[in-house]
């Protein structure tokens, strides 16, 4: 049985003023996957992931998110729709006037129907869940390294246990050893709470570890989706350059034989 | 449930809480979309109340159970797992990592005592201070510059100087222009209604004359600025400082006081004699119109005996506190703006702050002003 996909795009348009961003583009995400999107600055990931998430609209085209057209959705169903999913985004955007602990109780306390004393208790079990301790909450997001940014900015978006969940570059900025250890904890909590992933990054170590699919964004539409195996035998020089490249080699020396590699390049 | 909320066919619904002698089902949906309508969790925690320590738990058919489900369920239990209890296995993994990563309770925030009042007064003059040397040892530093400045003008941050005079000078013609106009315009119509019951209709020239240019143009003009350009040049130094602009400048070895705070403090020092003139005219030329309708004072009257009623004196200080005004207000807002700290809410605060702080520091020179020439051109 296939499932409905979580998240459909279809002849999707964005454009700002003259400059065309994407061009008929089509995406489908199914339930319990982690699709990465990938393509080279400037080719549109934030873009599409914004007009996922409903902060932009479509020029022409549509975008399904749990079945429903989003832009076709009152402002007060959308924000309902909007509690099934999470973001996080690439620099966190934590709220600096609150401490970590609001920062993450701020989803809970916005429903106004859960007790002060439950959304403690959740609140603590999600510092736990991403690896922080008790005291941390209590803390300026100013007061916060990268990494943890990052891990409080996971468990804010995973306040309300979303269905789905969007992750903008989230290992940029942080050093290799915590970009695995947050590659390893997405991955866990991925595996515990089974929720659907759309993520965008750059890094090709992130993209292995944790995609079951990817899609390649490039000439305004995606040109591929499918494993990595499936989109490394695509010819087109952007996958060329991005998977096949030096540093890509290194990170699927596993993945693929010798020939492969020297046949293609 | 409203469907948007789930994708999967509503459970048949009856109670999420159904107790059959000693035994209690726990059906349905527990995920925070559920619980989060109203009563629906003081409902079920009232319901789940009614079990004993002997009661015999059933959730093998329980819906979705998510984090807030759990820790409904686990606060009911007293934190911890019941003895008699089905459940599948999944779900038992939920409640056993409640149960490995125990909540801790908060503590108690400390109470409030007798001393707090006097250790507030303490760190609140010690701030005051700490503030009053800094501002010194700025005013120092822009000595210093200055000389460096006039010294070798050619090296002079003339760009920066020129944008600050066209965005905290030009820019603020209009609105420095209306507020003046309508507050001669009150000005005017008050005295005047005053003066006609003496019979002394003549003395509205000197009246407005000297009020304006001596007192009400100045601090006007001041007020303006200080809620205009200080709170932008608070802002601007504030992002710059939380981009690691100020950094990045410090690190090329470019002086901030010699390139960000000497031409807004020249700037400011140059624009605000010009626009205490102007606001000073708008002033004047409110009270003539009104002066005009109440008084039936002619407009050509009116300017022929301006200077008259106007000393060299009361024009001198008049302009001389444009300056003063300005020099402190571009200084008050680059302090604050200095001390801001990488927060959306030290913006906010630091750039009030910011203006409070000037427009009270003006009302205090123009106090100074006002005691050391008490005696000057009345």
């Amino acid at each position: 049985m296939t499932l409905a996909p979580i998240v459909a795009v279809k002849g999707l348009r964005t454009a700002f003023g003259k400059h065309v961003v994407h061009e008929d583009l089509n995406l489908v995400v199914h339930p319990g996957e982690i699709l990465s999107l990938v393509g080279g600055s400037g080719s549109g990931k934030t873009a599409l992931l914004r007009q996922i998430i409903g902060l932009s609209e479509p020029a022409a085209g549509t975008v399904e998110v749990f079945g429903r057209d989003l832009n076709r959705l009152s402002l007060t169903r959308r924000r309902l729709l909007a509690r099934r999913w999470g973001v996080l985004f690439q620099a966190g955007a934590l709220f600096s006037a609150l401490n970590v602990f609001d920062n993450i109780a701020l989803p809970m306390r916005e429903l106004r129907t859960i007790p002060d004393d439950l959304v403690r208790d959740v609140v603590q079990s999600r510092l736990a869940m991403v690896g922080l301790t008790a005291a941390d909450g209590g803390k300026r997001p100013a007061d916060l390294s990268g990494g943890m940014v990052k891990r409080v900015a996971l468990a804010r978006a995973l306040a309300l246990d979303p269905e789905l969940l969007f992750l903008d570059e989230p290992t940029a900025g942080l050093d290799p050893e915590r970009s695995d250890e947050f590659v390893a904890l997405v991955r866990e909590l991925h595996e515990q709470l089974k929720f659907t992933v759309v993520m965008v990054t750059h890094d090709l170590d992130t993209l292995l570890a944790l995609s079951s699919r990817i899609a390649v964004l490039a000439e305004k539409r995606v040109i591929v989706t499918g494993t990595v195996e499936e989109v490394i035998a695509v010819d087109h020089p952007f996958i060329q350059t991005f998977f096949l490249g030096e540093r890509g080699r290194r990170a699927l020396a596993p993945l693929v034989s010798e020939e492969q590699l020297h046949g293609k390049s | 449930m409203d469907a948007i909320l789930s994708n999967r066919p509503d459970a048949p619904e009856g109670e999420p809480v159904a107790f059959q002698g000693k035994s209690c089902r726990i059906t349905g949906d527990w995920s925070v979309q559920t619980l989060a309508g109203s009563d629906a969790i003081s409902q079920r925690q009232a319901a789940l109340r009614r079990a004993g320590a002997d009661t015999q738990w059933d959730l093998s058919h329980i819906g979705r159970l998510d984090t807030l489900g759990t820790h409904v369920l686990w606060r009911a239990w007293g934190q911890q797992l019941p003895q008699h209890i089905r459940l599948q296995s999944e779900h038992r993994q939920l409640f056993e990592r409640l149960a490995d990563n125990p909540t801790e309770q908060p503590e108690d925030a400390p109470r409030n005592r007798l001393t707090d009042p006097l250790v507030a007064l303490g760190t609140h003059v010690l701030t005051g201070a700490r503030h009053g040397v800094t501002l010194v040892r700025m005013l120092g530093q822009l000595v210093l510059d200055m000389g460096m400045f006039i010294k070798r003008p050619a090296r002079g941050p003339w760009r920066e100087i020129s944008a600050q005079i066209f965005r905290t000078g030009a820019q603020a013609l209009g609105i420095t222009a209306l507020v003046g106009f309508l507050i001669g315009i009150v000005l005017s119509y008050l005295s005047a209604s005053q003066l006609q019951t003496f019979g002394a209709d003549r003395f509205i020239v000197r009246l407005l004359g000297v009020s304006i240019t001596r007192e009400l143009g100045p601090l006007l003009a001041a007020i303006l600025v200080a809620g205009r350009s200080g709170s932008a040049i608070t802002a601007q130094l504030g992002v710059m400082r939380v981009t690691q602009e100020l950094d990045a400048m410090r690190v090329m070895g470019m002086s901030i006081s010699q390139r960000l705070i000497l031409p807004r403090v020249l700037a400011l020092a140059l624009v605000m004699p010009l626009l205490v003139l102007w606001t000073n005219t708008m002033a004047l030329a409110g009270g003539m119109l009104a002066a005009q309708m109440q008084l039936d004072v002619s407009a050509g009257w009116f300017i022929q005996s301006l200077p008259d009623a106007i000393s060299m004196g009361n024009y001198v200080i008049g302009l001389s506190k444009g300056v003063a005004f300005g020099i402190t207000i571009a200084l008050v807002a680059c302090h604050f703006g200095l001390l801001i700290e990488p927060n959306t809410d030290s913006l906010g605060r630091g750039t009030t702050t910011s203006v409070v702080t000037a427009i009270t520091a003006v009302i205090l020179v123009n106090a100074l002003f006002a005691v050391s020439l008490s005696g000057v051109g009345l």
